[in-house]
């Protein structure tokens, strides 16, 4: 039984992406977010998918919670499959006006906490000689924005390191690739202006934006052993807004 | 089962390679073949092995494992944090 751990799943593309890798088949789904309270719906709704679920909390910002939190999932389940860094946090601004915290903030959580989250899991996936590791980044992470010079750079940053944590890990039997999902159904974009919505739409040749669903088959493909033989890679998720 | 015995067991286990290769002098990239993977696992392992023992920090620093170049390197410095010679 395979045991799937998706960071920043209490809500949004993570818990989009626990109820798929159960709809899967993977045994058990960890949830993790920063309050276990918030993970209790994706916890129930994973469990009626017919896989074990729990919650634990982890910031992946911070080492000591990291560190604890794997390893107690590590106790508790006998060990890891499939960790998906999905986690994020967003503080947009134009460069000009943006903060040294607002930088680090994002880049804590977006980048290091990939960073920590698969630095710790890879001890045991290198073990088993086995192990799949999907870091969520973003088209803008390839492309850029304005007013996301932190947002961007951490996703950017996420495909690069996903790319050198692939040729670290790949003798070990454990591969790391990325999602770069396009603008995607959420509370941030349905509380965008019209106008906001239709210049989005003009770029994005399928003139739709994606569902959460849609980034959780994606990652689907990556965690399961359809892809056994795809490391390395980033696969955009993005209604054909950028073609890489 | 003494220390030297634990660390020729991980040895071995690690890099695959035949027990009586695994000599205290044996170097560990020029005799055992280890690759710089092979030696970040070999740490973690013995890390983990020896975690009882080596106290609450029971990471080995980078700069300690840039000295443990051979088989008995590591011994020595299991002794030297504390580990006995019968485990």
């Amino acid at each position: 039984m395979k045991t799937a751990v998706v960071t920043g799943s209490a809500r949004g593309i993570g818990r989009a992406i626990c109820e798929r890798l159960a709809s899967d088949g993977v045994g058990r789904v960890v949830v993790c977010d920063l309050k276990a309270e918030w993970c209790a719906d994706t916890v129930e709704a994973v469990r009626a998918l017919g896989a074990e679920s729990e919650a634990f909390e982890i910031n992946v910002g911070d080492p000591a919670s990291v560190e604890a939190g794997v390893e107690a999932i590590v106790a508790k389940f006998g060990g890891i499959d499939i960790c998906v860094n999905n986690a994020g946090i967003t503080r947009d601004g134009l460069l000009m006006r943006m903060s040294e915290a607002d930088w680090d903030a994002v880049l804590d959580i977006n980048l290091k906490g990939a960073f920590l989250m698969t630095k710790a899991v890879c001890r045991h996936m290198m073990r088993a000689r086995s192990g799949s590791i999907v870091n969520i980044a973003s088209v803008v992470g390839i492309m850029g924005n304005a007013g996301q010079c932190n947002y961007s750079a951490s996703k950017g940053g996420l495909i690069a390191f996903t790319k050198s944590a692939a040729r670290e890990l790949g003798a070990r039997g454990v591969r790391v690739n990325a999602v770069a999902p396009g603008f995607i159904k959420s509370k941030m974009t349905d509380v965008l202006a019209d106008d906001v919505k239709k210049r989005m739409l003009d770029i994005i040749p399928m003139k739709r934006f994606g569902e959460p669903e849609e980034i959780a088959k994606a990652v689907s493909f990556l965690a399961g052993d359809d892809s056994a033989y795809i490391t390395g890679q980033t696969l955009s998720v993005n209604g054909g807004m950028l073609m890489p | 089962m003494t220390l030297e015995e634990k660390v020729k067991e991980i040895v071995v286990d690690g890099l695959h390679c035949n027990a009586d290769e695994v000599k205290m002098e044996a170097d560990l990239v020029n005799d055992l073949g280890a690759d710089s993977l092979d030696q970040a696992e070999l740490m973690m392992n013995i890390e983990d092995a020896f975690k009882d023992h080596l106290g609450a920090d029971s990471n080995i620093s980078e700069t300690d494992v840039e000295k443990l170049k051979t088989v008995g390197s590591i011994v020595e410095y299991l002794r030297g944090r504390g580990v006995p010679d019968n485990l």
